[in-house]
């Protein structure tokens, strides 16, 4: 590690508070700055650090801006065809059933090509674990719109804003995901400030701790800033996830099993 | 073990199960749901893996899932099925892993109909998907070439790391046959080297538990490049290891019959009768039409004075056979489609026909 | 407060500046200089001490580049869980 001169001198006694998690590969991420992809990963990385998983965990990648997300991370990972990420889990869930199975998939990903296979996984009950990361834009193609644009947002794809009556409202897969009989958990988080980072993360545990005590299907909707394709400074994206994305995405808990209650219930 | 009369789909799926096939990811659809059907009971008495899934793009995904944690692993379908597996199976090839896949063919295109097919020719040999692959691709033409041809493609689908597609038309799939099913072989333990498991289970094994990562991306053009080289010399190999194929009086033949699958057996019942008549025909019938018996065909191509393929499709192995074949023999076709099979005196017929223009053609030869 | 200090990978940083933005004291600044990537890093500037080691910067560090230390007071391990130093204790998810 590289560091400038440590601008004030080492404490007499001191405890290392936070460092990076282990199951975070050394690499460098390829995201722009920041956007909370790497935020997203690095929250997932400790939680499987604090659940010692880490040599049992799969990763199966999406196609989108998290293409190389199997870079990253320190464990087994399959990088899925566009979308079908739960189906590719699926199988490897199936064949190896002690295994940690979780998919990252973004927008495009998981809520337009890849909705059926999520909706059947999660049917199915699938003892897999979904971070679902919601920037409102397709990132790795350059901004175009998403099925969980938001109205009148512009794009590439949408230069004039985003229009309902041509391609319908925002797309609200953690409410979707709640009333299906498989899901055990399903809840929308933010990442736009160090709070909501923290409840994301806390979220984050109680999914893969639903796999782990093998209850079903876990997917955390992570509301993410993609500062590139907005264009906006990162603490302009923030803000705007704070100020334009919750009021249409809302905070909280959509759906809680029995067995995982009484443990992060505040949004 | 002795024979027992048996439906061809049912016979697949039962030598698969012996062949030690761990999972199995389906979706239904006709002329090959009765494999389907065997599989949803036989796999779970064994306590193995079988899952109906949403779709057949979900089912080869899963496929794809299950076959990256080196299991053996088979999905079946049929034509408008595979069609839209070509995604999954461009990626299967792209990451090296082994899968199986059977293709009951039925006619095309669109929905066509539910009749025994060789349309599907092109899609499997030529093109299985995106990028520059082929799979493995058996043709069975009787039950018991189809069962001993599935626990095959098991192990070449191993031994290859690679796809192997095992083509038949409905009409294997559907006929009952007698035929002997293999031994049961055991579901195998160990997991290959590059396989996604439990880190753990690898150090136990004595293996390094370094990270396995399976992908199909290579972003720069020459990381791009070399994979496809690789993927090639891979090919290559299996060309030259692997081309299978079946002859009957093919010694002195001077007219050679070429045809696969249903339209083989057909052929070659044409080909008993005209030999009976004192016609020098005999019958060449590919089993692997990838690798193509490409080689064997110049053979033929030497001494013998034409060839009549015949397929149930408009024309598409025929430009495999034309292309191996030069230009200096004939090499006419005789087809059917939409799901007709065609008769043995039609056949005949077709190489009475081509016989005697061949002579009539030796003899104003110079 | 507690004293606190954080290292800064600043090749890996990108110089997003969502830790100032999340630093309670306000003591995180970007660099004059570039790093071998060609982002001002960010550094910590704090001649008050006033760092707490609160970890907020690396909780919301898209990069994972920040390391914390925080000053530790000595104190019987068992009585973590009902602070006897009130001082100490950082709200981190206010």
């Amino acid at each position: 590690m590289v560091t400038l001169e440590p601008p004030i001198e080492q404490l007499p006694c001191e405890n290392l508070i936070y460092s990076r998690p282990e199951s975070l590969a050394e690499i460098q991420t390829h995201y722009c700055p920041g956007c909370t992809h790497g935020v997203a990963h690095r929250l997932v990385a400790e939680v499987i650090d604090e659940l010692e998983i880490q040599e049992r965990t799969i990763l199966v990648a999406p196609v989108g801006c998290a293409v190389f997300a199997y870079n990253y991370f320190d464990f087994d990972s399959a990088e899925a065809a566009h979308g079908r990420a739960p189906a590719m889990a699926t199988g490897l869930k199936r064949v190896n059933p002690n295994s940690i199975v979780f998919t990252y998939q973004g927008d495009g990903d998981l809520a337009s090509i890849g909705i059926a296979e999520a909706i059947h996984a999660a049917t199915r009950g699938e003892n897999i674990t979904v971070i679902f990361v919601n920037n409102a834009i397709y990132g790795m193609t350059g901004g175009q719109m998403a099925p969980t644009s938001l109205i009148g947002q512009v794009t590439t794809s949408s230069p004039t804003g985003k229009d309902a009556a041509l391609t319908g409202m925002p797309m609200h897969i953690a409410e979707m995901m709640a009333p299906l009989p498989g899901v055990v958990y399903s809840v929308r988080r933010s990442l736009h400030d160090a709070r909501h980072t923290i409840q994301a993360k806390k979220a984050i545990r109680t999914a893969f701790e639903a796999q782990i005590q093998g209850l079903g299907f876990s997917i955390v909707e992570l509301l993410s800033s993609c500062p590139t394709n907005w264009k906006m400074t990162p603490l302009d994206a923030a803000h705007w996830v704070r100020d334009e994305m919750i009021p249409v995405y809302p905070l909280g808990d959509f759906k809680v099993a029995e067995p995982l209650q009484n443990k992060n219930r505040s949004a | 073990m002795s024979k027992e009369l048996l439906k061809g789909n049912v016979a697949i799926a039962e030598a698969a199960v012996r062949a030690g096939c761990e999972a199995y990811f389906g979706y239904p659809i006709t002329p090959q749901t009765e494999l389907l059907e065997h599989m949803s009971k036989r796999m779970p008495e064994l306590g193995r893996v079988f899952l109906q899934a949403e779709s057949e793009v979900a089912a080869v995904n899963m496929v794809y899932g299950a076959a990256s944690a080196g299991v053996r692993v088979m999905t079946s379908s049929s034509s408008p099925g595979i069609s839209l597996m070509q995604e999954g199976i461009s990626y299967i090839a792209g990451s090296e892993v082994p899968a199986v896949i059977v293709d009951v063919m039925r006619g095309g295109p669109g929905l066509g109909n539910i009749q025994p097919s060789q349309a599907d020719y092109n899609q499997v040999v030529k093109q299985a998907g995106h990028g520059d692959f082929h799979p493995i691709v058996l043709a069975p033409s009787t039950i018991q070439e189809a069962i001993d041809m599935m626990v095959l493609s098991f192990d070449l689908a191993e031994k290859y790391r690679t796809i192997v597609f095992l083509v038949l038309d409905g009409a294997i799939g559907q006929m009952m046959e007698p035929a002997e099913l293999p031994p049961m072989q055991e579901v195998k333990k160990k997991r290959p080297f590059w396989a996604l498991s439990s880190q753990e289970a690898r150090r136990t094994n004595g293996e390094l538990p370094q990270k396995n990562v399976i992908t199909s991306i290579h972003l720069g053009a020459e990381a791009l490049h070399k994979f496809n080289e690789h993927l090639q010399r891979k090919l290559a190999q299996i060309e030259a290891n692997e081309v299978r194929y079946y002859e009957n009086y093919m010694e002195d033949a001077e007219v050679a019959v070429v045809a696969f699958g249903t339209a083989g057996r057909v052929a070659e019942t044409a080909v008993k009768t005209l030999r009976a008549e004192g016609v020098p025909v005999g019958l060449h019938r590919p089993i692997t039409l990838w690798p193509f018996p490409e080689k064997r065909l110049q053979e033929l191509a030497d001494r013998v004075k034409a060839f009549l393929v015949v397929e149930m499709n408009a024309g598409q192995m025929f430009h495999d056979v034309r292309e191996a074949v030069g230009r200096e023999v004939p090499v006419e076709f005789l087809g059917r489609m939409g799901g007709l099979i065609p008769f043995p005196t039609e056949v005949e017929a077709e190489v009475h026909a081509l016989w005697r223009r061949t002579e009539v053609l030796e003899m104003h030869r110079p | 407060m507690a004293k606190g200090r954080i290292l800064i990978d600043v090749e890996r940083c990108k110089g997003c500046e969502l830790c100032r933005e999340a630093c309670p004291p306000d003591v995180i600044a970007l660099a004059d200089t570039l790093n071998s990537k060609g982002y001002r890093p960010v550094m910590l500037l704090d001649p008050q001490h006033e760092c707490t080691g609160c970890a907020l910067c690396a909780t919301v560090c898209p990069d994972g580049c920040i390391t914390v230390y925080r000053e530790s007071v000595p104190k019987p391990q068992r009585k973590r869980k009902q602070p006897a130093y009130p001082g100490h204790v950082i709200p981190v998810a206010a």
